[in-house]
């Protein structure tokens, strides 16, 4: 594996925290310093939803899981067993076994099927987090813009979400793959993240025509702050809740969306190792061998799983009408 | 209501013509669209330049464009760019294989979704509850082709332990599959697992919507009133709470149907069945521009029709809905 994600190690130790985290922390002090001298000991809303997510049994114990297989696939070369293309004729179609510590069997050839599946683990999870960066932004930033601003504005970059929207986003994925060929993680990822953003945008855009109406931005304004100010340091962190969640679900499509476009023989490029196309090549054989498409697939939807099981488990706690009981 | 539906409808017209623009754009881009004659070795020089002049190869993209836009109303789709056949009937043939799957999925999806949605709300936080929201997860997390590879292995090993054929494993029918209804019931047998593997994940999101949305409506006073003058649990819940909850299930399967047609794609490739997915796949593999293009703009316009039933839908159920 010679296909260096650098960009990716900062995060990957903490799949979680850090986007929210960072807005909400800012978001907590005000409110924090605005509730000084009440009488009642001031919760932050940070630790409101530390205190609901915690108690998410589901969502704690994916994240757990997803730190454990995003550490392991972010060193893969050090967990795997052996090298993703390391070929043993002697073993070759062996079902999982602890002996010689093929867990999830060997394919045809002989390769060692558990690094493969951690190999293509770590191609899924980097396309993921790119999507999730690229939605992010461009679906945070055109939303908010078009729910700013409304009027023309908003007409003309809600039309451009139609545009997107209106072809199926795998055939257009398949449209690109097909012509300008297939790419790194780096690529299918932003090919990716510049499909999906809409429903994003919409999101946004729901909560900042409401948002824009409340008196703290009134408030902001009347204080002489900008509309960048305001939209960045008042508006957006108060919409962090769904921007988040919707990024989780994001993330658990465009892994299935990855997984399904290498599948298709569209995916990344062929030597870098992914689930869809192990579950391709392992396709001829599935009738005999079971694990070549089982153990796969068994890791992608434990994945997705848990990715949206996070989701839920933060739409719970960033959901402030569920009251905690 | 209609006028709605008409000024939605000619607002749809342009996005569209912009959105294949774009696409042809990018198929532009990518330069030679006539590599993959070059390299057949019976070509001769002057076969390939008259395609190259038929086609106009040579005009700048957008004249290209032009010239494929006024074909549309009168020639159809065009011909396929190194043969002289028509696009039109191939088109028309996968889309309706492509209907009979994407619908039976639709339909299928729905009915279970409402019924394990409108269960579980109604028994919240049961063992049921807790074990169809899990299911849906899982549902939800789980991609269609792998589903399929899945079930095709059960098939299979059910045949080799039991002798029974149970269903059969690919394409949309038998070598011979007689007429009328046989043909119909071979059609049928043929369908159940792609149909299967496609509804899966419609099965899991709409009945989260159902869920959802019946929590919301049971708690409403109107549902309280009905309980508080007599009525019967099972009276309540069909006349009065579930047709309320329908509605934005009902609008989020409409809005649904283009992620249906993504997944047939997928479901088609697994069992080889003839429709638009596995047809579009061919094209790409040969880069044909035009049939692509045809697949594009009549999947558009049935995802905006749906898009469109969708708002129509949500204005008849919910008469509190004006448009104006």
């Amino acid at each position: 594996m010679t296909d260096p994600t650098p960009r990716h190690d900062p995060s990957t130790p903490d799949p979680e925290e850090p986007p929210p985290g960072g807005v909400l922390a800012e978001a907590d002090e005000q409110v924090a310093s605005y509730s000084d001298g009440s009488e009642v000991a001031a919760r932050s809303q940070w630790q409101l939803f530390r205190r609901k997510f915690f108690r998410h049994k589901l969502a704690m114990g994916s994240l757990v899981y997803l730190a454990i297989v995003v550490i392991a696939a972010v060193n893969a070369e050090t967990v795997a067993p052996y090298a993703y293309d390391e070929i043993n004729v002697v073993m070759r179609g062996t079902a999982p076994t602890f002996e010689e510590m093929h867990f999830f069997g060997t394919d045809q050839l002989g390769r060692d099927y558990f690094s493969r599946v951690l190999f293509g683990a770590r191609t899924s999870l980097s396309v993921a987090w790119i999507v999730a960066a690229v939605v992010g932004v461009i679906g945070t930033t055109i939303g908010a813009i078009a729910g700013f601003y409304r009027g023309w504005v908003d007409a003309v970059l809600m039309r451009m979400t139609d545009l997107v929207i209106i072809f199926p986003a795998l055939a257009v994925l398949l449209v690109f793959a097909a012509l300008f060929g297939q790419g790194r993680p780096t690529r299918i990822g932003i090919i990716l993240g510049l499909l999906l953003w809409p429903t994003l945008a919409r999101i946004v855009r729901g909560v900042f025509l409401s948002l824009r109406e409340k008196e703290y931005v009134q408030a902001a304004r009347a204080c002489g702050a900008g509309d960048l100010r305001i939209m960045f340091r008042h508006m957006i962190p108060n919409t962090i809740g769904p921007i988040v969640v919707n990024m989780t679900l994001v993330m658990a499509a465009a892994i299935i969306i990855e997984a399904t476009l290498a599948f298709l023989g569209f995916g990344v490029n062929p030597p870098t190792p992914a689930l869809g196309r192990l579950m391709d090549e392992g396709r001829s054989s599935m009738q005999t061998q079971w694990w070549l498409i089982v153990m796969p697939g068994m890791a992608l939807v434990s994945i997705a799983l848990a990715v949206n099981f996070i989701g839920d488990g933060l739409r719970d706690a960033l959901d402030p009408t569920q009251q905690e009981k | 209501m209609l006028n709605y539906a008409l000024r939605r409808f000619l607002i749809s017209i342009p996005i569209i013509v912009v959105a294949t623009f774009l696409i042809f754009w990018a198929i532009s881009l990518t330069g030679d669209p006539l590599q993959d004659l070059r390299q057949q070795p019976n070509m001769t020089t002057e076969q390939i330049e008259r395609v190259r002049e038929n086609r106009g190869l040579d005009d700048p993209f957008y004249v290209q464009y032009a010239v494929w836009v006024q074909q549309i109303p009168t020639g159809g789709f065009g011909e396929y760019m190194l043969s002289p056949r028509p696009i039109a009937p191939d088109l028309q043939r996968v889309v309706i294989h492509t209907l009979q799957l994407v619908i039976a999925a639709e339909v299928l999806a729905f009915i279970v979704a409402v019924a394990l949605g409108t269960l579980s709300a109604t028994r919240q936080y049961s063992v049921f509850d807790y074990s169809t929201t899990t299911l849906s997860f899982i549902g939800y997390s789980m991609p269609s082709f792998w589903f399929a590879l899945i079930l095709q292995v059960i098939v299979v090993q059910i045949f080799e332990l039991t002798g029974v054929r149970l269903l059969p494993l690919a394409n949309l029918s038998s070598p011979n599959p007689g007429t009328g209804l046989a043909f119909l019931w071979d059609r049928a047998l043929h369908l159940v697992l792609p149909v299967l593997s496609l509804a899966i994940f419609s099965v899991a999101s709409y009945s989260r919507y159902m869920r959802a949305s019946m929590l919301e409506v049971v708690g409403s006073d109107y549902i309280r009133t009905a309980r508080a003058k007599g009525l019967k649990e099972g009276t309540i819940t069909r006349r009065h709470a579930m047709r309320n909850a329908l509605i934005p299930t009902v609008t989020v399967a409409a809005l649904s149907f283009g992620t249906l047609l993504s997944g047939a794609i997928v479901v088609e490739t697994v069992f080889g069945l003839d429709g638009m997915g596995r047809y579009f796949i061919q094209m790409l593999g040969r880069r044909d521009p035009y049939p692509i293009m045809g697949w594009l703009v009549i999947t558009s316009v049935v995802v905006l029709m749906f898009n469109l039933i969708a708002d129509l839908v949500y204005g008849y159920l919910d008469p509190r809905i004006r448009y104006d």
